[in-house]
């Protein structure tokens, strides 16, 4: 994707889609208004400003989706109980309906924001944004947005994290990176969660689901884990605090320019912050 | 079914263009997706009707281009036609490869009917062109 105004136009296609190009000329041959913008722009451009205050906070966001019943708030609850205790969690939770899993969030003592989406499959950085004025963030190491349970429409909406993690679940099956390219391809860490039940459904074959994500040019690496028997639940905790020392690097090489907005206030309107 | 929501997101941005360029209605309008993008055709065609009423573009054709999925190898630099859950190098069958395009979400023009225009009852668009924004 192109870096200055997010079009993502490359060599690739920009034959097809630049002035002049096969897609510019309408049909009744008048010339049009050349836009090339995102259709996304609107949440993307929220999603940057909800980076920016992680950021600021030195604050690492991993979004964490999956399909439903994969294991996600189970993997949560198992993380907060054992992950250091001078790293700081809260949880961002995002569900069509109810406040169950923010509930069981907050039976460990964890500060937990339950997002109902109402009829929407997806959380979006508006709602994201939302849930941060109610999130004091310098509070906090890691916040974990736990996705609506979808592998579909979660993956196009940038929510401000740094990280995607994704869960596929041993009772899926080993064939979902294939069958759901978009999602897996936007993931940097996956998770064969539930692996517990590998000796019995022996169908699952994690070299398989490898095979798939290679497929879709993945790179992401792929862990075996089980809340349940707590396999491979210590290299999710070395993977969390790499990845809070790789942000803090980056950070001190590239501080976040501050901007005077605090979210003492609700807004609607469009705004920029320099 | 996120397609609405992006439809709306699309209202939005159509509605900032034609405030900006004082038109009275947006009567064509080209989308360019690609199949890695998430969003379906025919589902977003089928949303728009719903999520353009009552605003400047509700009579608006819309016009949605697939755009193809073509990956560059990052070994033997070849680029090649791929399918979704098929990233891989067509000449080396290399599966490290960098997407260049198939995963575009984008709105690419639009036509515009300003008040003048319609004064004369000609069918003539209006011309305009913005650069990259």
């Amino acid at each position: 994707m192109c870096d200055t105004c997010g079009c993502n136009i490359t060599h690739g296609n920009e034959n097809f889609i630049k002035p002049g190009g096969k897609l510019h000329k309408t049909e009744s041959g008048k010339e049009a208004v050349t836009v090339l913008h995102n259709l996304l722009d609107e949440n993307d451009h929220t999603a940057k400003h909800n980076r920016e205050h992680f950021d600021q906070h030195n604050v690492l966001a991993i979004n964490l989706m999956s399909s439903p019943g994969a294991g996600k708030t189970a993997l949560l609850e198992a993380t907060i109980q054992q992950l250091d205790k001078n790293l700081r969690i809260a949880v961002i939770e995002g569900d069509l309906e109810t406040e169950n899993d923010a509930e069981r969030i907050r039976q460990h003592g964890i500060k937990a924001i339950q997002i109902a989406t109402g009829s929407a499959c997806h959380l979006d950085a508006h709602m994201i944004h939302q849930a941060l004025h109610n999130l004091d963030l310098a509070e906090f190491d890691i916040v974990f947005i736990e996705n609506v349970g979808n592998l579909v429409c979660p993956a196009s909406f940038d929510l401000g994290q740094h990280l995607n993690v994704t869960l596929l679940s041993v009772p899926e099956g080993d064939d979902k990176p294939a069958k759901y390219p978009v999602m897996f391809r936007a993931s940097d860490f996956v998770l064969i969660s539930k692996s517990d039940l590998l000796p019995v459904l022996d169908d699952f074959k994690p070299e398989r689901a490898k095979r798939y994500l290679q497929d879709i040019a993945s790179t992401a690496p792929i862990l075996e884990l089980s809340s349940k028997s707590q396999s491979g639940m210590k290299e999710w905790f070395d993977w969390i605090k790499q990845q809070i020392k790789t942000r803090k690097d980056f950070l001190l090489k590239n501080p976040v320019v501050s901007h005077s907005h605090t979210h003492t206030h609700q807004h609607h309107h469009s705004h920029s912050h320099t | 079914m996120h397609e609405l929501a992006i439809c709306q997101s699309l209202i939005n941005q159509l509605e900032a263009i034609a405030a900006d360029r004082d038109a009275q209605s947006i009567s064509l309008i080209v989308v360019g997706i690609g199949p890695l993008s998430g969003v379906e055709a025919q589902l977003l065609k089928n949303a728009y009707p719903i999520a353009s009423v009552g605003t400047v573009a509700d009579k608006a054709e819309i016009v949605i281009e697939q755009l193809p999925i073509k990956v560059k190898c990052n070994e033997c630099g070849q680029e090649s036609d791929a399918a979704p859950n098929k990233l891989v190098c067509k000449q080396c069958g290399n599966w490290r490869t960098t997407l260049i395009s198939g995963d575009e979400l984008l709105l690419l023009s639009v036509e515009l009917e300003k008040a003048e225009t319609e004064n004369l009852q000609q069918g003539a668009g209006s011309t305009a062109t913005t650069g990259l924004h």
